[in-house]
């Protein structure tokens, strides 16, 4: 990566993160998928989400970070979600009444049961990550416009 | 009973924080320590003595008396908007540093403006 | 049960520090200890699930605190208290106290919960969802119109960030 070497943390931070960014998100994506048979779920998925994205703003700097990632497209990350939870909602008055879990159940304890239940979670899942990665480059952005006279970068 | 009362006095030391205190950020510290004892309350309130869980293992197996999974799901919900709550605050107070230079609610009042 | 009020003891310390300590960044970082220590509380009270996602939000909101507080010119909060605001925190902990007295006898013992919707919740669960995690769907199946308001706030919470912090003159393109 051809960024500025003083930029962001140390060389360590920097080749662990290249390292560990991808465990990161698959974490928060089995979290998510798995959220009907074991803890989790979608919101702590989604924050891990969050999180993985995070990692790589601080660890390589505001400056570069930014030309890699666009952070409108967390606002359409957050969009999605929204929309797909509403859309799961609004078809389960087709089975009957509004939010009714109208996907056939499968047999237990497997990975596609369970309805729409799965479908939900990855909704919500896009929801919160995107909802919090926005807010977070919102306030990265402020903050680097807003450097005190006496202090510049570190 | 001896959980419950450590638990509301969190939430007491919580809002005396956020009451008496003249910086902002100490006035968001003691509303997140408010939120966190609301939260305890819940879970304390639907705990079973010699409880498992509330997740199914394997099909057919004798558990034993679950915990009440009910305040379980109010809480993840509630976990979530308390993070929410906490980053506006933050966002009020880094515009308002901006604007004005300081911390301080007294000073921040003398400067109506 | 030992366990337990060790951890909250120790909690009430965090928060104690938390309150006192004069220097910004101590207060935040004692905050973020006392909400790992809730999130072991939780782990104690048979509650996987909420240990996990306040384990996850204790980092994200120690993150968006630390990124309000580092680099501002007044590092260390001043001594007094507001006018009159230690006695208004003193007169609304007596009055907690007179007020919770009496509810505490109502609300079952710690460790027998009266469980009578959950109770339905836990038998028919399986059966009528298909999913393992009866949390997941009390939230999801059961209580659903909580998500969706769960998610309303959220999104109005994200909103509401980004119409308090936007810049007046926007550096080199970058658009909000």
């Amino acid at each position: 990566m051809a960024d500025r070497p003083e930029d962001g943390m140390s060389l360590i931070v920097k080749t662990v993160t290249r390292l560990t960014l991808g465990l990161i998100l698959l974490y928060g994506l089995y979290i998510v998928l798995h959220g009907h048979l074991t803890p989790g779920g979608g919101f702590a998925g989604g924050v891990i989400v969050a999180l993985s994205l995070v990692h790589l703003v601080l660890a390589f700097g505001g400056r570069s970070a930014w030309k890699r990632i666009s952070h409108s497209g967390a606002s359409r990350m957050e969009a999605t979600g929204a929309l797909g939870f509403l859309a799961l909602a609004l078809l389960g008055l087709t089975a009957g009444f509004f939010l009714s879990n109208f996907l056939p159940e499968g047999r237990a304890f497997e990975l596609f049961s369970a309805g729409s239940i799965p479908l939900a979670n990855l909704a919500i899942c896009l929801k919160v990550g995107g909802g919090l990665f926005a807010v977070f480059a919102i306030l990265t952005i402020f903050t680097a416009e807003t450097t005190s006279p006496d202090g510049g970068e570190r | 009973m001896t959980a419950y009362i450590l638990c509301l006095i969190l939430f007491g030391l919580g809002i005396y924080c956020a009451v008496s205190k003249r910086n902002l950020i100490k006035i968001i510290v003691g509303v997140a320590i408010a939120e966190y004892a609301v939260n305890l309350m819940f879970v304390l309130v639907g705990y079973r003595m010699g409880g498992v869980p509330p997740i199914f293992a394997a099909p057919g197996e004798a558990q034993g008396a679950m915990v009440d999974p009910l305040p379980h799901a109010l809480v993840l919900t509630s976990i979530v908007i308390g993070l929410a709550t906490t980053a506006l605050l933050a966002a009020i107070a880094m515009r308002i540093y901006r604007k004005y230079g300081t911390y301080d609610v007294n000073e921040i009042r003398e400067l109506r403006g | 049960m030992i366990a337990l009020y060790i951890l909250l003891s120790m909690m009430i310390l965090g928060a104690l520090v938390a309150i006192e300590v004069r220097s910004l960044i101590s207060s935040v970082v004692a905050v973020g200890a006392v909400g790992l220590g809730l999130s072991l509380v939780f782990l104690l009270l048979k509650a996987p699930d909420v240990a996990l996602t306040q384990l996850v939000v204790e980092i994200i909101a120690v993150i968006i605190l630390i990124r309000a507080t580092i680099r501002r010119r007044l590092p260390e909060s001043p001594v007094s208290a507001r006018p009159y605001g230690v006695l208004l925190g003193l007169g609304f902990a007596v009055l907690l106290v007179m007020v919770s007295l009496p509810a505490l006898q109502e609300i079952p013992r710690l460790g027998h919960p009266y469980m009578r919707v959950a109770g339905t919740y836990v038998e028919s669960g399986l059966q009528d969802t298909g999913a393992a995690n009866l949390v997941a769907s009390v939230i999801l199946d059961y209580r659903a119109y909580d998500t969706l308001g769960e998610a309303t706030v959220l999104f109005t919470a994200v909103m509401g960030v980004m119409a308090v912090l936007r810049n007046r003159g926007l550096k080199s393109g970058e658009e909000g």
